[in-house]
Order: structure tokens, then sequence, then C-alpha cells
């Protein structure tokens, strides 16, 4: 006990003082976790860059645009978009949504922050191996900003880099030196992660403060730690998978790469490699992906709807049964991403039935949520609104996955835009707006400020029903028999129909994303000019709502919490509030 | 604010003190924190982090070796390959350093330091001999690029190999740490890490080795 104890009092006095260790290096999981939060927040606004220039080449292909030749100079020469310019913008705007954004906020950020506070800890378990994960991460991003600058640009092969495209370096222009990077990236990318897992689940596991058994935590940290384990087990698929497609790039072998390819008039030096073993390799680990993404929103959600609400969320223990049960289901359902591969039937409908299993318990968290607003003393704060849209983008992407989930419709929609329409919905808005809700609900307690409210609600709605423009009519697209991917609509008869739709995305993209002007002004603005938060400004019950805003160095000053009740106690009979904090004394009648 | 924040508890030896009572009724589940003792905490929470850690690594060779297991059925290219003897030799060298991290573990003091460099040792020559085997299969002509299953060889002998040399680092940090530090939760926290990782490794060699023999 001496030396914990010593390594505690070494926490809470001796917080660094130097600029490098404070912000830079620091080891403090609140810094890093803002760290992460800000890595993703240069991310997205790559990823929404690159999305803005794919739409506007989509109905403008042939429009000249200077600067876009200062850019990219080979892929757009006389400013005109290539069609390989339009895939690897494609290509890097879902990897760097995917990972350095989806997987980056919610979870390393979020979870970083608030994580080791809700439980009551002082730090992360490993704050060392914490900040290596951040800075591994960082490194990663770096590496694959720097494909966009190498002799023949970004690769082509989509998020996905299905081989023997990924595989083989003279498949097209991105597709040597930048196809490596981004392979090279998607590895450290990994590693961070693993060790970012490793840390989430042995803090949530070991660093629990007294009477916080695992039945009262905040359905967050039960959506981190289960995110965790997720991570943990499937990023080391994708490093696998990574690992063997570098060697098939640069050692020769034949992991993935069929024999008899026949390439720039050339028979391709490879032989007997097995394009579906990656695609087997990569779905495994990218269908946990998708919950790696949507989990920790899913926490955030029932937090704020709770709290706002001023309601116990509805059905605490089947929450978090059905967090379990999407994270367990979600590793038996990778073969949904294969159907057109020409898998066995039988194995088709085994991922079928599996992935509308998936349906119940993510149906049980809906109709919690729904339950959870029913009868309540709603405010309807920007957090809140955030939230709601979260269920409402959630829902409507998880019905398109119903049709996406059964292979005889799959053989239709596969690769069309309908699929866009129903990945976007559900991992990416929906995940988004469950960033935005987490962003307007800790906000006050990141940075002892709270965030402008109108600016919120104007931001909520115009974004909203933006991405509701954006991506609803893709569905219709994919239903005309458009396929994704295309970079262009001209000499395809059948597709000239889908026109002025694709000018009205456009035009709802543009506006979606000028709307995140909004959101990104709010943000830095209130960080210095925005009113000063109280410890509790939303009024909930959570431990990081009981130390001041923004929190000490060891979150707690030197003090063990000890907590005696749940995690949503709102609208207690007979209570003194309509709130119990979690580290109340104990006595007030609850209903547990 | 109401809130209800207990100080810290005083410093006291490691190992003493009364337990604290029982977290409160009435919720499901693992119990609180706070457990019996700050020190086996320290040491149960370094255990937790080297088994999540080796789950990952479960996960990496069991990702190989179901590639191994898919493209050696994918095509009829393959040709089984004949492993060099040195990797039995390899073999009974690392089961030989389980038993001296073992004793290392179940170890204070001076002797603990000694078995700790012992198993660093079999660990080193471990290596060497891998590298061993590699030098001969590239005298005998079989290159990474040569076949399905010398790309496999290589790759889980490589990775395998990899992953031990991190084991070895660990060795000479917990024997640092067995050195230096006079304090017992930290030196029993990163012997027990790597007393745990380092069996591990060794029972993930028997893994391989199956692998490539039985599933040649």
């Amino acid at each position: 006990m001496a030396e914990m104890a010593h390594e505690h009092a070494a926490h809470a006095h001796a917080a660094p003082t130097g600029f490098v260790r404070k912000y830079i290096f620091s080891l403090d999981h609140k810094v890093i976790g803002i760290q992460y939060w800000l890595l993703a927040l240069a991310a997205v606004l790559v990823g929404m860059a690159l999305s803005v220039l794919m739409r506007l080449h989509l109905v403008w292909p042939q429009a000249k645009m200077g600067w876009l030749e200062t850019i990219f100079p080979a892929g757009a020469a006389g400013g005109v978009m290539t069609p390989e310019l339009y895939l690897s913008l494609m290509t890097m705007h879902g990897t760097i949504m995917v990972f350095f954004v989806l997987t980056t906020a919610p979870q390393s950020g979020f979870g970083n922050y608030v994580l080791p506070i809700q439980i009551g800890a002082a730090d992360m378990a490993f704050p060392v191996l914490n900040m290596l994960s951040f800075w591994v991460t960082f490194v990663g991003f770096v590496v694959m900003i720097a494909a966009f600058f190498v002799q023949g640009g970004a690769p082509l092969s989509g998020w996905t880099g299905y081989p023997p495209l990924s595989a083989l370096a003279d498949a097209g222009p991105g597709q040597a030196a930048g196809q490596t990077l981004w392979i090279v990236s998607l590895a450290i990318f990994a590693v961070g992660a693993l060790l970012g897992a490793l840390n989430f689940i042995t803090t949530t596991l070991d660093l629990r403060a007294k009477g916080l058994s695992l039945m009262r935590m905040p359905l967050t940290c039960w959506t981190w730690f289960i995110t965790a384990i997720l991570g943990l087990l499937a990023f080391a698929v994708l490093l696998a998978a990574g690992i063997l497609l570098l060697m098939d790039r640069t050692a020769g072998t034949s992991f993935f790469v069929p024999g008899g390819l026949i390439l720039n008039d050339k028979i391709v030096n490879h032989s007997g490699g097995s394009p579906l073993l990656w695609q087997h390799l990569f779905w495994f680990f990218g269908h946990p992906e998708v919950y790696i993404a949507i989990l920790p929103g899913m926490g955030v959600v029932s937090q704020v709807l709770s709290t706002f609400s001023r309601k116990p969320i509805f059905g605490y223990r089947a929450m978090v049964y059905a967090i379990i049960g999407i994270a367990v289901l979600g590793f038996g359902v990778w073969g949904h991403h294969m159907f057109i591969s020409g898998m066995s039937p039988y194995s088709s409908m085994a991922f079928s039935v599996l992935t509308m299993a998936i349906g119940v318990p993510s149906a049980i968290k809906t109709f919690n949520w729904i339950g959870t607003l029913w009868g309540g003393k709603i405010r309807f704060a920007s957090p809140m609104l955030y939230a709601i849209g979260f269920v409402s983008l959630f829902v409507t992407g998880g019905l398109s996955g119903m049709f996406l989930g059964q292979p005889s419709v799959d053989l239709f929609f596969h690769d069309t835009y309908f699929v866009v329409g129903h990945f976007h919905m559900i991992m990416g808005v929906a995940s988004i707006f469950g960033m935005f809700a987490g962003t307007a609900y800790w906000f006050p307690k990141m940075f002892g400020r709270m965030m402008h409210e109108g600016l919120g609600r104007l931001h909520f709605w115009l974004t909203f029903l933006g991405v509701y423009a954006i991506f609803g009519p893709m569905h219709y697209l994919g239903l005309t028999g458009h396929l994704r991917r295309y970079s262009e609509l001209s000499g395809f008869k059948f597709l000239s129909q889908n026109e002025p739709l694709h000018l009205f995305m456009t035009v709802a993209a543009l506006i979606t994303v000028g709307a995140q002007l909004i959101f990104f002004v709010n943000v830095f603005w209130s960080m210095f000019k925005g009113r000063k938060a109280s410890e509790n400004p939303w009024e909930s019950t959570t431990l990081e709502w009981t130390v001041p805003s923004p929190p000490p160095h060891d979150n707690f000053g030197g003090k063990v919490p000890v907590v005696n009740y749940g995690p949503y106690e709102y609208s207690v009979p007979g209570a003194p509030r309509d709130y119990v904090m979690q580290t109340d004394p104990e006595g007030i009648r609850t209903g547990h | 604010m109401a809130t209800v924040l207990t100080p810290a508890k005083p410093q006291a030896p490691s190992g003493g003190g009364p337990p604290p009572p029982p977290p409160p009724s009435g919720s499901g589940g693992w119990g609180g924190g706070g457990g019996p003792d700050e020190g086996a905490r320290t040491v149960a929470r370094y255990r937790t982090g080297t088994w999540l850690g080796l789950c990952a690594v479960v996960m990496l060779f069991a990702a190989f070796a179901s590639a191994y297991v898919v493209r050696r059925g994918a095509s009829n290219d393959w040709r089984p390959l004949q492993i060099p003897p040195v990797l039995w030799l390899n073999t009974a060298v690392l089961l030989a350093s389980s038993v001296t991290i073992e004793q290392a573990r179940r170890r204070v003091g001076p002797r603990q330091l000694q078995w700790l460099a012992a198993t660093a040792l079999l660990g080193g020559v471990f290596l060497a001999g891998q590298y061993a085997a590699w030098l001969a299969l590239r005298a005998a002509g079989v290159y990474v690029a040569s076949n399905p299953s010398s790309s496999f060889f290589y790759l889980l002998t490589g990775a395998h190999g990899l992953h031990l040399a991190g084991g070895v680092a660990a060795l000479w940090y917990a024997s640092a740490r067995a050195w230096l530090d006079r304090g017992w939760t930290k030196r029993k926290a990163a012997v027990e890490a790597t007393a745990l990782y380092w069996h591990f490794m060794d029972g993930l060699w028997i893994f391989v080795i199956l692998l490539l023999v039985v599933g040649r």
C-alpha cells in the first residue's frame, strides 16, 4: 500500500508544470482524451473536404478547378479531376473517417477523458501506455496523410483495400507508395488501438471506486468497456491481415494474389493466393469495427436521454445485456459483407440469420431510449437534441440494414448507393451525432465553459435535416441500380435520370458542410469566451459532475470517492432534489 | 453540490491493515473496487493488463493460423516444408526457460535475479537458434517467397521471435526492477507479469511448431 499511496500522492501533487509534459507528452488521461478529440476534429476536416470534392465532381465532372491542380498536380491536370483521383479521394475519405474520426473520438477521446472520472479513479491503469497509444495513433495519421504526397498519390482501393488491386504496385496510380503507406498507417493505428483497448479494460475492471459495482456503472462506461473488448479482439486481426498484405507487396509472397493475372500486358509474378482470404480477415475486423464506432455513441445517448428527461434510463439491465449481445453477435456476421463473393448459400443463410438477430438487441436499445423519453420532464438543450437525432438516424440506418442483411436482396443492392446511404446513416452520421452529443454534454467539464446554446441548436437543425437530404436519396439511387464508386454518371443512359437528384444531394452536402463551421466556431469561441460552467450544469448524477470543471490533475483532489447509488437516479420520490448523485450519502429511498 | 468524498487512506506498509468493509449491497456484479490491499491491486492490475495483451496476441496468431489453413487448401501449389531439426533443440531450450522463470517467480532477493538472468540467457539462445534455422533454410534455397509454406514458416517464426524478443526485453526490465527496487509491489508486479508472458510465449511456440509440423 505504501507504494500505491506514494504513486497516488505523486499524481496528486506533482502535476507537470512544463508545457511539453503538460500538454504534449502528458500522462494525464484528460489531456490525452482532449488530444484524441482534437486529432479527430482535424481528421474530420480532411475527410469532409474530400467528400465535398467528390460531390462536386459527381455533378460537374468536367468542371475546371485550377486550384485542384495545385493540390493534386497528377490527378487533376488542367484542373479536371481524373477518375483515379476520384477513387483516391473516396479511399482516403473512408479510411480517415472510419479510423481517425469514428474510432478515435467516441472511444479514445471521450472514453479517455470521462471513463476514469466516472469510475472514481485518478487516472487510467497505465498512464505511460496511454500516452503511447495516442502518439502511435498520431503517427498513424501522419503516415496516412503522407500518402497524398508520394508519387502516384493516395491509393484507389477503397477503405476495404481488396486485393489484388491493393496488392499490386502497378495496378494504378497510388497503388505503389501510396498503398504501402496506407497499409503501414493502418498497422500503426491497430497497434495504438490495441494498447488503448488493453488500458480501458484494465481500468474498468481494476480501478473502480468503492461501491461502484459493474451494474452501477453508467452506460457510457459499459459501452467504452465493451468497445475496448471488441477493439482488442478485432484490431489484432486487422494487424495480421495488414502484415500479410504488406508481405504480398514487398516480399513477393502470394497470400492474396491469385495466379494468371495479366497487368499492363505482363503476367503477374504471383500464384495461388486467395483474394477471399483477405475479405474474410478484413471483415472479421471490419464488422466489429462498425460497433466500435457506434457503441460509445449509444452510451452517450443513454446518458444524455436519461439526464435531460429527468428519468432513470428505461431498463438499465436490458441495456447492458443488449450492449453485450450486440458485441457478441457482431463477431459472427462478417460474411454479410461477402454475400456476392460466391459463398455457399448455407453460409449466407447462417450469416443472414445472425445479422437479423442483431436487430433484437438494437431494437431493445431503441425501445428503451423511447421508453426513457416517455413521460419525462424533457429539457431540450443541445446535447438532448443531438441525442434524439442519434436515435432517429440509428433507426433509419438500421431499417435499411434489414434489407441488406438478406442475401437475395443484397445480390441486387450490393455495391449500389443503397449501401452507401445505409452505412453513412448508421455508422457515419449516427456516430457523429453521438460525438456532437458528447461534445455538447461534456464540453463544460472539459473546458470549464458552456457552449453557446443558440449556435448549438442552429447547428443541430441544419445538420440533422442536411444529412437526411444527403443520404436519404442514396437509398433511392440504389433502387435504380446506381453503382457506388462510379466517378461519373455520363455514359450510362439509365443513370442520367438520377442527375437532378445528385445535384440536390451536392447542394445539401455543401450546406451541411457549411453548417459544420457553426460547430467549429462554437467549440473554439466557447473554449475561451463561453459562459463559465458550474460543477454540475446539467444536474446530472455521475461522478464527473462531483468535481470542479475542469477537474484537478488527479480528478478528485487526493480524495477517494465512495459510490452509494446507481447512475440514473432521477426524479426519486421523497428525495430532496430531482436527482441523486451517485456519491450522495446513503439513506435516500431509491428504486433499488 | 452534495458529494461524499472520503479522504485517501493513510500510508501503511504493504500487506497490513484490516480489510475494508464490503461494498454496499443492492446491485449485482463484481463488487466495487477498493480491494483488500493496494499492493496486491497493483500486481493484479499488471496481471490483468498482461492477460489482455496476450488476448490480442492470441487473435493475431489465430488470424495467421486460419490464413495458413485457408491458403493451404486454396490452391494446389502448396509444397510441404521440412522444418530444420534445430527447432527441436530450440523447443527444449524454451521449455527449460519456462522452468527457470518459474523459479524466479517463486523467489525473492539475489536468487530471483539469477533465475531471471538464466531465463534471459535461454531466451537469447532460443532466438539465436531460430536465426540458425532461417540460415539453414536460406542455405537450402528456401526463401520467403519460394512457396506459401515457406512464407508462413518465416512469418510465424518471425512473429513469434519478435514477441519473444519483447519478452527478453521485459526480463531485463524485471531484472532491473528486482535489482534496483527495494519496494515489494513493483518488483512483484514486473516479475509476475513477465513470467505470465513468458510461459505464454512458450505455449505459443508449441502451437506454432505443431501447426508447422502437423499441418504441413
